[in-house]
């Protein structure tokens, strides 16, 4: 019996300290980090949709944690402890299956993208594998009053009827559009939610312009000399940053994107609009006489100027489209105007 | 002298007076329905991980709120670890220890009563998360909180009975399978009332609580429990003892030490304290003495008997078993360092991982436990055409699985540090989910195997068709 006691009871001790030490105290000690400057509670609404985000396990495919790693930097500065103070269930995750939704409201700002990619994602993203929260939907035979339809695409849509958000999907799109990181206090006076200057390597111009620029292998090898047109960087930058809406093949979806192809300020000689439409975002823009509800999120945060000029001259030699190039330095010019 | 005590110890079995015949047969019933309960469970976690793996490929199959992939995932894994494995090696404990000590079950009603509370906890989380009711996705204890607690009243009940059944041996010493199954099922029911607890689990403090829980849960449940069923069914197999009792109680004092203190590494990089993050990478170093220490044991126990090997597929799971259990959790430490966390973490490869530890290691033990030791208690065999299926399925299943997540979420990591557009990591992963699949449906269909076996066991013709070379040590032991 002795023996019995010794290695149950004294194992189990054991044991009881270290969950004490490793699990219990840095518990307690991290459950009292205070919020960090800006960050908010959810309104209700939004905490809502956290739940329904919860309930139906986003996060096995989504995390919300960014790493200080260079990869990261896409999804926005890293993680701050004062960022998860009001997490609880906390929502890290451990899988990233799909991007990191930290950044979501920012990078994502449309609602009406929102609804479209929640009701069938491969509605704008061809190649998505997440499900279709269809069921959070209702198709009705009329949208009613002060609801707008969701603009599904022709192959996507109900064969009758008009599909417009339940509940469930007004709370998660609220709870979406909510992910914003706040500026670290010390990061400067720049916008909120801005990650380090350029998702890939703008600053490796110089180093990488000596060698050959025919050596066009992996997309991310060679940034040319500011003012020559990285095409295959561009195509790139274009599908992590701007496919998602305006389409693969330039051409939006219709009656919620506006399509790049044979678009006016797309083929301007000037490029002082298209430009300021990518550094500043755009909000209510009317395109060939279409009024366009969905803002477009600002990259001057997100964006070097050579990834920008990349992607603009991207767009301006695709699609049929026949724009004069831009030079980063143009970018920068257009940059410095602000506002 | 351990080893002579391990072999006073199986030799104790020896003795059966003929009132030992009820409690011999309330043994084997427990041993019977906890096996064939945790059969079914396997059944049906694995045919929800099939459609998840199709999924993959195909994401608008099986459509809807109750069939979505964020509600399915989690109801795979808890089932898989708490309705499967759990009870599987719960029944396997008891058997051992009751055996091992030479004594009856301390209480067969508790070992009722608790299988309806586990059984309760698994069918009732399962539906709770299927309808939308879960505690957040945080790994492993996902069920609400009142269902988790049912779980936990069950690990208690089971707790006592182990410690009520090896009170009631008449030596000084206890077999070290009695160390490991009782501290795990102690240390379960530490950690699942940390786990439960709410009063420091908030944003931050929750974190660092899912890192200790996830880890624990593998490492301080099914580690130990596994463990304690090989020191039995092992040597029990092959009419030897142990190579080293003083071995495997160094290993079961080093992993009670080092293990509860990694679990930081699963949130490496995040804002958790740095040092909690270092310690956790430091101690996953140090997971090796004792998982070397253990696996070693276990091969040079059965060193010389490659013939016998050959012929004993329960002896083979075990071999599997224990090359799982070496090459998993040394993967596991290399995974905590974080040169290779900056490629690795996040990916597929982790899902690759954890199924490499939980089913090439906990899952190939369980099934060479069940095969030697329930035609011990049933006098009923499977057929060696039965073992044979199973055993090649399951083993390249798991093999095709697991290679093809390896290299998949590889490819993943370098996607994402080459600046690729994100949705590129997609496209090019595709091709090794199919063959994930691919894996998944072969080890699926050897559970279905597996289940016909158990059927035989349990409920088949009895002992005379048995060939005996599937359990050689069945003669000398009896």
């Amino acid at each position: 019996m002795n023996k019995l006691v010794l290695i149950a009871g004294g194992s189990a001790l054991v044991y009881a300290t270290l969950a004490l030490v490793m699990g219990v105290l840095p518990g307690i000690e991290l459950s009292l980090t205070p919020a960090g400057p800006g960050v908010e509670p959810l309104t209700p609404l939004q905490a809502e949709g956290r739940d329904v985000y919860v309930a139906n396990g986003c996060s096995y495919c989504h995390t919300q944690q960014v790493r200080p790693l260079p990869q990261d930097k896409i999804f926005g500065r890293p993680s701050a402890p004062g960022d998860f103070a009001y997490q609880t269930p906390e929502l890290l995750g451990s899988e990233r299956t799909g991007p990191d939704l930290t950044n979501a409201g920012v990078r994502q700002p449309s609602t009406v993208w929102q609804y479209i990619h929640l009701y069938n994602p491969r509605a704008v993203v061809p190649e998505s594998i997440m499900p279709a929260f269809d069921w959070m939907f209702k198709v009705v035979d009329q949208a009613p009053a002060g609801t707008a339809p969701v603009p599904l695409p022709k192959a996507y849509a109900p064969a009758r009827g008009v599909v417009v958000p339940g509940h469930q999907a007004e709370a998660l799109v609220a709870y979406l559009l909510s992910l914003k990181q706040p500026a670290l206090p010390d990061s400067g006076s720049d916008a909120s939610a801005t990650p380090a200057v350029g998702s890939a390597s703008p600053t490796n111009a110089s180093t990488t312009a000596a060698t050959a620029p025919a050596t066009g292998a992996a997309p991310a090898a060679a940034v040319p000399a500011t003012g020559g047109a990285d095409l295959t960087k561009g195509q790139a930058l274009f599908t992590a940053n701007c496919a998602a809406c305006h389409q693969a093949n330039g051409e939006g979806l219709p009656g919620a994107f506006p399509s790049l192809k044979g678009n006016d300020v797309v083929n301007d000689a000037d490029p002082s609009g298209q430009l300021h439409a990518i550094l500043q975002g755009l909000q209510g823009a009317k395109v060939g006489g279409v009024v366009y509800s969905s803002p477009m999120p600002p990259f001057a945060g997100t964006l070097s100027d050579v990834d920008i000029a990349n992607i603009v001259d991207y767009e301006r030699s695709s699609w049929g489209n026949h724009g004069a190039p831009v030079t980063a330095a143009q970018v920068a010019a257009e940059r410095a105007k602000g506002k | 002298m351990p080893s002579e005590a391990s072999v006073v110890q199986t030799s104790m079995e020896g003795h059966h007076s003929s009132e030992s015949e009820d409690s011999s047969r309330v043994l084997t019933s427990v041993f019977v329905a906890y096996t064939a309960a945790s059969t079914l469970w396997l059944l049906f976690a694995t045919a929800v991980g099939v459609v998840l793996a199709y999924k993959f490929g195909a994401p608008d199959f099986a459509p809807g709120e109750w069939l979505t992939f964020g509600r399915l995932r989690p109801i795979h894994t808890n089932a898989t670890f708490y309705g499967w494995a759990s009870l599987a090696l719960i029944g396997l404990g008891y058997y051992v220890a009751a055996r091992s000590c030479g004594t009856p079950l301390y209480s067969a009603k508790l070992a009722w009563i608790a299988l309806v509370l586990f059984n309760v906890a698994v069918v009732a989380g399962t539906v709770a998360l299927d309808l939308g009711y879960s505690d957040g996705s945080l790994e492993y204890r996902e069920w609400p909180w009142p269902i988790r607690l049912i779980f936990l009243a069950g690990l208690v009940v089971t707790a006592m009975n182990l410690i009520g059944t090896v009170a009631r041996r008449d030596t000084e010493d206890i077999y070290l399978s009695n160390w490991y199954i009782i501290g795990g099922v102690l240390w379960a029911s530490t950690f699942s009332l940390v786990a439960v607890l709410p009063w420091y689990q908030y944003g931050l403090g929750q974190v660092s609580v899912s890192g200790f829980y996830m880890h624990n849960a593998v490492g301080m449940w099914f580690t130990p429990l596994t463990l304690g069923m090989l020191y039995y069914a092992l040597p029990k197999t092959l009419s030897r003892p142990i190579y080293s009792y003083a071995l495997g109680v160094f290993a079961f004092w080093t992993n009670l030490v080092f293990y509860p203190i990694i679990g930081a590494h699963h949130f490496l990089f995040t804002p958790l304290p740095w040092w909690l993050q270092t310690t956790a990478i430091v101690f996953s170093v140090a997971m090796l003495v004792p998982v070397w220490g253990g696996s070693t044991n276990f091969l040079l126990t059965m060193r010389g008997r490659l013939r016998d090997l050959a012929h004993s597929y329960p002896l083979m799971f075990i071999l599997v078993g224990v090359i799982g259990y070496v090459v998993g959790s040394t993967q596991g430490t290399f995974e905590a360092f974080r040169s290779l966390q900056e490629v690795w973490h996040l990916t597929n490869f982790t899902v690759g991982h954890s199924h490499l530890t939980m089913y090439g290691f906990v899952n190939f033990a369980i099934w060479g436990g069940v095969y030697a030791l329930l035609p011990l208690a049933t006098g009923k065999f499977p057929g060696r055409l039965g073992m044979s299926l199973h055993f090649w399925m399951a083993v390249v299943g798991s093999f095709i699985y697991v290679i093809s997540l390896s290299i998949g979420g590889t490819i993943q990591g370098l996607d994402w540090m080459h600046g690729a557009p994100f949705i590129q990591s997609v496209v090019d992963i595709q091709s090794y989910w199919v063959w994930r699949g691919v894996g998944g449906v072969l080890m699926f269909l050897s559970h279905i195997v597996f289940a016909w076996n158990v059927g035989r066991m349990c409920f088949g013709p009895s002992a005379e068709a048995a060939p005996l070379a599937t359990v050689p040590a069945e003669g000398a032991a009896a």
